[in-house]
């Protein structure tokens, strides 16, 4: 394939994952039913892996898609289906509420966006320089930031066990018959 | 476009605005958590996209990823199980009717 016809091929496929994952996020913060929302989240979580790929990150987007798409929507999912009166609760919005929501998060927005143009990042002249292989992320994970492995591996064995100890319940609870 | 930094880094920044909006917007606690998810995948662009464009190793914005992922994932659980404790005891979960601790 010749080099303009790749770069259009890829533009369009890149605003196809931004969309996605744009119109994703919207639909899972505004949306009122808390189920839709679960599914938006999964349908934004997607399109970020996406966005990962063309960051030549393939092992990211194939954990992403895995763990965020995978495990966690549907970890979140089954806590909304499994007590159903999380799931029927109609929510009113003041508009109050919306109007001072939406001006904070237009506000961080902008000044990120102002941040970023001010900044003179020292962008790479040769960004495709440099390992991306899988055999040297894990080579590099487990000698030179063993540290960040070695924490994580106790997080989250600590925050499985502090889940089952808060969500066991001591007294019984009432039943449903 | 999809080889300059900026698009990455306002993408971002846009999903972070949407998942602070969602934080401060919503009443139900698992809004929050889903929320909160937002935000951490903004920072997960952050890190690769600036891994990607910068003279690093190219290893460490993967690593940092990785290392954002696993935390979301024990955030979820022990959320989860601190929305569902939540919901037994109190019978609710709207955040606004959840002022024990106010004193």
């Amino acid at each position: 394939m010749s080099k303009p016809v790749e770069q259009l091929v890829g533009n369009i496929v890149f605003i196809i994952f931004i969309a996605i994952t744009l119109i994703g996020a919207v639909m899972a913060v505004g949306l009122k039913s808390i189920f839709h929302n679960a599914l938006s989240l999964a349908l934004a979580l997607f399109g970020t892996a996406g966005i990962f790929i063309f960051l030549r990150s393939e092992f990211v987007a194939l954990i992403q898609v895995l763990i965020y798409a995978g495990a966690i929507s549907i970890a979140i999912i089954f806590a909304i289906m499994l007590s159903p009166a999380l799931s029927i609760k109609l929510q009113k919005r003041k508009l109050t509420k919306f109007l001072g929501a939406s001006s904070i998060s237009a506000l961080i927005f902008v000044s990120f966006v102002w941040i970023f143009n001010k900044t003179p990042w020292n962008v790479s002249n040769n960004p495709d320089v440099g390992d991306y292989s899988l055999v040297h992320l894990g080579e590099t994970l487990i000698t030179k930031y063993a540290f960040a492995f070695e924490l994580i591996s106790i997080v989250l064995l600590v925050s499985v066990l502090g889940a089952l100890v808060i969500a066991s319940e001591k007294e019984k609870a009432p039943t449903q018959e | 476009m999809y080889n300059d930094l900026n698009v990455y880094l306002i993408l971002s920044a846009a999903l972070f605005s949407i998942g602070i909006f969602g934080v401060l917007m919503r009443r139900s606690l698992i809004g929050v958590l889903i929320a909160t998810e937002l935000i951490l995948n903004a920072a997960n662009i952050n890190f690769l996209a600036f891994s990607r464009f910068m003279d690093v190793d190219k290893a460490l914005g993967s690593i940092y990823s990785i290392f954002v992922i696993g935390l979301a994932a024990g955030e979820v659980a022990v959320g989860l199980s601190i929305i569902l404790t939540i919901y037994r005891k109190f019978k609710t979960i709207n955040i606004e009717k959840m002022n024990q601790l106010k004193g």
